[in-house]
């Protein structure tokens, strides 16, 4: 079992098992890692922002860091109407980023590794932007399914598409941070059993191999924490920013 | 043909869309630095342009991993 690599995906009850009605709801793995991230979170932003001091600490520098670096990238990608939207994009970003850094942990597990975790959030992220989108624009926000300067002859076609990939846009979200996450851990695991297999004469390159794969993996789970929060400013941006 | 052999080769073709995934982020790269030397105050101000365009092209070949992962666990 433990040659598996889809083995450490496997998500198992913790404690007793809790049923309503016919759902299952037991505490598993899986929440369990995704309240380690929440607590962390908390726990580093509590601690960051006690002590205000004009010289920061070292984990006051790392709040003021993360804070400065998601505002910069929503007022740079959605404009300033996008600013009552900061504290929703601020904890998306944390808790995906932290939900991935945790699954790097040897032996823990990765909570974003599951479709429906991703898939989840990148429904409630396309349901607000879709709210957002007609409260301030009113069905007038249809008009973003009809781009400018098209031939009339072709609008027909380019509707039809720009609805299918309107709709695509939770599938996509969810599909490509759940599709690193999955590819990444196995692919460790992967050349993990290869070094065993190996042995002691043959086994250092893949382990070499396996380093610089850690290393990557490490820049995949912040850019695709990155890319999942930047895309849903660009979303945000098509909502509030209504010009066709 | 046997279910089991049909579903490697089903697999093993599926993967074959990381091949396009490999091109992609190569050309990104090469593009970028092709633009960074000639122009290498403008470099910083795209690098997270950069970035964000090597994991767009490096998740649409994990797709096509995802699809073989599928046909190899799911069915």
């Amino acid at each position: 079992m433990a040659t598996n690599p889809m083995a450490q995906f496997e998500v198992y009850r913790i404690g007793p098992e809790i049923k309503l009605g016919s759902i299952d709801i037991s505490f598993t793995n899986s929440s369990l890692f995704m309240i380690i991230s929440s607590l962390a979170i908390l726990l580093i932003f509590n601690l960051g922002s006690k002590k205000k001091s004009l010289l920061p600490t070292k984990i006051q520098l790392l709040g003021e860091l993360s804070y400065s670096f998601v505002s910069k990238m929503i007022s740079d990608t959605a404009g300033s109407k996008a600013k009552p939207y900061f504290s929703f994009i601020f904890s998306l970003f944390m808790f995906v980023l932290f939900c991935n850094m945790f699954g790097m942990m040897p032996y823990s597990f990765t909570v974003t590794s599951h479709i429906i975790v991703t898939f989840v959030l990148a429904f409630f992220v396309f349901t607000g932007v879709t709210v957002i989108g007609f409260m301030k624009h009113g069905l007038g926000y249809l008009k973003l399914f009809v781009p400018s300067g098209v031939p009339a002859l072709l609008l027909p076609l380019i509707i039809i598409i720009e609805v299918i990939s309107y709709l695509s846009r939770p599938i996509s979200l969810s599909v490509r941070l759940f599709a690193n996450m999955l590819a990444g851990h196995t692919m460790m695991k992967v050349f993990g059993g290869f070094v065993i297999s190996l042995g002691i004469v043959g086994g250092w390159l893949p382990l070499s191999f396996s380093v610089a794969l850690t290393g990557l993996e490490f820049l995949v789970a912040f850019l695709q924490a990155y890319v999942f929060a930047i895309l849903t400013c660009i979303y945000l941006n098509d909502a509030l920013n209504l010009h066709h | 043909m046997e279910l089991e052999a049909a579903k490697m080769i089903g697999a093993g073709i599926a993967v074959l869309s990381l091949a396009g995934a490999g091109i992609a982020i190569g050309n990104i790269f090469s593009s970028y630095l092709t633009g960074a030397m000639r122009n290498p105050s403008a470099a910083q101000k795209q690098f997270p342009n950069l970035l964000l365009g090597f994991a767009l092209a490096e998740a649409t070949g994990l797709f096509g991993l995802v699809v073989a992962l599928i046909i190899l666990f799911a069915f």
